[in-house]
């Protein structure tokens, strides 16, 4: 396997040993990226809509009264649905990981999904953030990222979590008459965050104004995003000093399609594709490549992932990233051998106390980051005395509990590492004192752990 | 071994409540100290600085209630129950356990201040800026170190070993060159001798990786027997959950009456966009129960030479807005408490709340620089130079005139 090969799955993909018949090229993986979003298709979550009617059974329930909704048995096993929704794809994210041969695909699915990072409020809403990603940003992953910041703004999800559910218009037909207001919270992060990014110019005038603008947009009782007029700020509204006078939800559609238009989104969203893949200090001339690739074509993304891939820096030899918790867990899953299938066999508290809990304890709660701005990406933030004592002792006790034999150690470090694998590791590999260790040192090591 | 600093429980019953973008925060998360094991570069004199994550409304804390605009801008913040405090401010209710620190002068605030970040109003940025210690001059990303821990490189006799901390989380305001530790107490690292031997050689090459894997060995090889006070039965306070905080208070308590001399950690559960009575009583009681639990633990004598320091990225707007919550504002309130503190106070200059007098017509005013009143804590602690305040600790800032915060 050539260098320029391992490193496309290790900097680009979930790692080696890749599935059969995965693209291996930069090349490869592009036309990959341009077909079919297999993954989704084969491993599909719950549907949201299929929990619709469980979400009217418990408002007839609740409309009998406190006491006797909390005494219903039917109640617990409606709101316990939800759960195990949410359990079941917590289990398919890692299965669609592990498996795929269309790596980069998954990868570029985690960051966007770390790009519009939300969390579920309560038991209700345990599926939100997986329905998140499988609506709002698979579907856009190759697209027009316009598309994907309008998709991933008005999803139910996204709307719970950053208020804009209770936000209403102060002048509206509703404000008015129940003396209520606007919460300016999605507004700030859909430019701080998703779009231009705080560095840019805007001001706190263009804040209020998008708020003014979004509000309308609520989630209605069965968490379905719904558009009500009577919430919806009158007049028209100036954002960047452009002037919106349109109709019903046609102003927030142009208002997100000309913030995704703004060469700040473009620069922003390029330097964090540029740190996410490839370096804490990425090269200048990287972002602006990627920065001039998305400016240039109004946002296509797929033009976009071709300029990062094209770009030599991309490709520099020195593996400068931690990779993250999950993608830790899911390469070193991938090593051992341990297949998507298995993942859904193994009983969910097995799965909870081998993969999840340990990825809490280094750092990285699944599906929980601390806030809307998502999880850190530099290296010194995870290779901590703690994240990594977490990350070793994973790797010398839980490889035995999943896989029976464990593999060779030297053999394991030719096959996930390849080219990669460092002469001080497979001296280690081949004197460690018994199998276990072994597997451990090989998991642990900083060439397995930098990407 | 001892009671675990789980991080889900922190997420527990926090969303739905606050229902605000950093609702997922961990509730507390670290706690950061430093001192010196022999010889006593920085004296007897302790300081306790918490972070307030999210943004604290200081207008709902510290009332101005003899502010005749204030009604108009509050009216369903505006709380009747609020315990006068000086004839113009009140204390909102859910911190009222803290009035006989106020009578005793042990507790004090500063009003309509704030860091020098402006306009854009992000927490992050906030954050980073309130924990940086620097100015709007500084870009923010050639900034690697904290102000704490600028303090620390200052003095001579603070060693590597002298500054350790616990937690998940890394915090800046001790991050830089002065050694800091991260390890919470339930991590532990069992490693044959063979293990580490093979360890330390696969590591040699990456930096990264053999620091900290030589700094995890150590660490559990020192064992976790400071932690064993906090194996305490999980504690409920009339409905409030404040185990975690008893962990970490215990824990910095215990260090503070030996050799430590500061202490740092954070508190989150501010951002109250949405529902803010509730949100905001809970944070509150959550921090006077931090700061009466550390006057009981700190004991008389320590608490007498000791001042916290509760402050924020930045406070929230003058007006309520349209869902009983408050948004992303300027000026807000710092918390002061401890022996050594000149109290009884609410210190700064009142801006006025009328709206030609409010920042951009939305935010209470700020009318001094938060790090001044820092600095001049820590000047008055420790006996540290101005110019070195000035110019290492808080770049670029001018400390004016002393206040006399402290006794």
């Amino acid at each position: 396997m050539s260098k320029l090969t391992t490193l496309a799955a290790i900097r680009f993909g979930y790692g080696l040993p890749l599935p059969k018949g995965a693209p291996d090229t930069a090349d490869a993986m592009l036309a990959s990226l341009a077909g079919p979003d297999q993954a989704m298709q084969s491993l599909p979550i719950r549907a949201s809509a299929d929990l619709i009617p469980n979400i009217q059974e418990l408002r007839q329930i609740q409309k009998a009264g406190k006491k006797t909704a909390a005494k219903n048995p039917k109640r617990d096993a409606l709101l316990q649905d939800f759960s195990n929704a949410a359990e079941a794809a917590s289990v398919i994210t890692f299965a669609r990981a592990v498996d795929s041969g269309d790596g980069f695909r998954e990868r570029l699915t985690t960051f966007w999904a770390d790009h519009f990072s939300v969390i579920a409020k309560r038991q209700l809403e345990a599926l939100f953030p997986y329905a998140l990603v499988d609506d709002a940003i698979r579907p856009h992953l190759t697209g027009n990222f316009a598309d994907m910041l309008t998709a991933a703004t008005l999803h139910p999800a996204m709307l719970s979590y950053l208020d804009q559910s209770s936000s209403v218009g102060p002048n509206s037909h509703f404000g008015k008459n129940q003396g209520k207001g606007l919460n300016e919270n999605l507004a700030r992060e859909v430019i701080e965050l998703h779009s231009m990014g705080v560095g840019a110019n805007y001001s706190q005038t263009d804040v209020t104004e998008m708020a003014k603008i979004l509000a309308g947009l609520t989630m209605n009782a069965d968490l379905l995003m719904e558009f009500q007029p009577r919430r919806a700020e009158p007049g028209p509204r100036e954002l960047l000093g452009k002037t919106y006078d349109a109709p019903g939800m046609d102003n927030i559609h142009a208002a997100l399609r000309d913030l995704a238009l703004q060469p700040a989104t473009g620069q922003h969203l390029a330097r964090k594709l540029a740190v996410h893949f490839v370096s804490d200090t990425p090269d200048p001339d990287l972002v602006k490549a990627i920065a001039a690739a998305y400016n240039g074509t109004g946002g296509d993304l797929m033009a976009t992932y071709t300029a990062l891939l094209d770009h030599p820096a991309a490709w520099v030899e020195a593996t400068e990233k931690a990779r993250q918790p999950f993608d830790f867990m899911v390469a070193s899953l991938r090593a051992l051998g341990v297949t998507g299938d298995q993942l859904q066999q193994m009983p969910y508290k097995q799965f909870r106390g081998q993969v999840l809990a340990p990825m809490a304890g280094m750092g990285q709660p699944f599906k929980r980051p601390a806030g809307p701005n998502g999880f850190d990406e530099a290296a010194e933030e995870w290779i901590t005395p703690q994240g990594l004592a977490r990350r070793i002792t994973w790797a010398m006790r839980v490889p035995p509990r999943l896989v029976e034999p464990l593999p060779d150690p030297v053999a394991l470090a030719q096959s996930c590492l390849a080219d990669r694998a460092s002469e001080p590791l497979l001296w280690g590999a081949a004197r460690a004192e018994d199998i276990t260790q072994g597997v451990g040192l090989v998991l642990a090591s900083a060439e397995f752990n930098r990407r | 071994m001892t009671a675990s600093i789980d991080r889900r429980k922190f997420l527990r019953g926090l969303g739905g409540v606050l229902g605000c973008s950093i609702a997922a925060h961990p509730m507390l998360t670290t706690v950061t100290m430093a001192g010196a094991n022999g010889g006593r570069p920085l004296g007897d004199h302790r300081l306790i600085v918490i972070i307030l994550r999210g943004a604290m409304d200081g207008l709902d804390v510290v009332q101005p209630q003899g502010d005749a605009d204030y009604a108009a801008l509050r009216p369903t913040l505006l709380n009747p129950q609020a315990t006068d405090l000086d004839g113009f401010f009140r204390l909102h209710p859910a911190f009222g356990d803290m009035m006989p620190l106020w009578n005793a002068g042990q507790l004090g605030f500063v009003h309509a201040t704030s860091t020098p970040y402006r306009d854009k109003r992000s927490h992050f940025v906030g954050q980073d800026m309130l924990e940086a210690g620097t100015g709007m001059d500084v870009p923010l990303n050639q900034v690697k170190d904290g102000w704490l821990n600028r303090l620390l490189q200052t003095q001579k006799g603070l060693t590597s070993e002298t500054a350790y901390s616990i937690g998940q989380v890394a915090m800046p305001l001790l991050e830089g060159p002065a050694e800091v530790r991260n390890w919470s107490p339930e991590t532990t690292l069992l490693l044959t001798p063979q293990a580490r031997l093979l360890f330390d050689r696969v590591y040699e090459s990456d930096p990264l990786f053999h620091a900290a894997s030589q700094e995890a060995m150590e660490l559990a090889d020192a064992g976790n027997g400071d932690m064993e006070m906090m194996a305490a039965d999980p504690s409920q306070m009339a409905g409030l959950k404040v185990q975690d905080v008893e962990q970490l208070v215990d824990y910095a308590a215990g260090k503070l009456r030996q050799d430590a001399r500061i202490a740092a950690f954070s508190m989150t559960g501010w951002d109250t966009h949405r529902g803010q009575a509730g949100g905001l009583s809970k944070s509150l009681a959550r921090l006077q129960y931090a700061i009466l639990r550390l006057q009981t633990g700190l004991g008389e004598k320590v608490w007498g030479k000791t001042v916290l320091l509760a402050m924020t990225e930045f406070g929230r707007t003058a007006r309520e807005n349209g869902t009983t919550g408050t948004d992303h504002g300027t000026g807000g309130v710092m918390v002061m408490a401890g022996g050594a503190l000149n109290g009884g106070k609410v210190y700064g200059d009142w801006p006025g709340l009328s709206e030609a007098n409010l920042y951009e017509r939305r935010d209470l005013m700020p009318t001094s620089d938060v790090r001044a009143w820092a600095a001049h804590a820590i000047q008055g602690l420790y006996g540290i130079d101005q110019n070195v305040l000035e110019n290492a600790v808080f770049p670029g800032l001018k400390m004016g005139k002393d206040p006399r915060i402290l006794l």
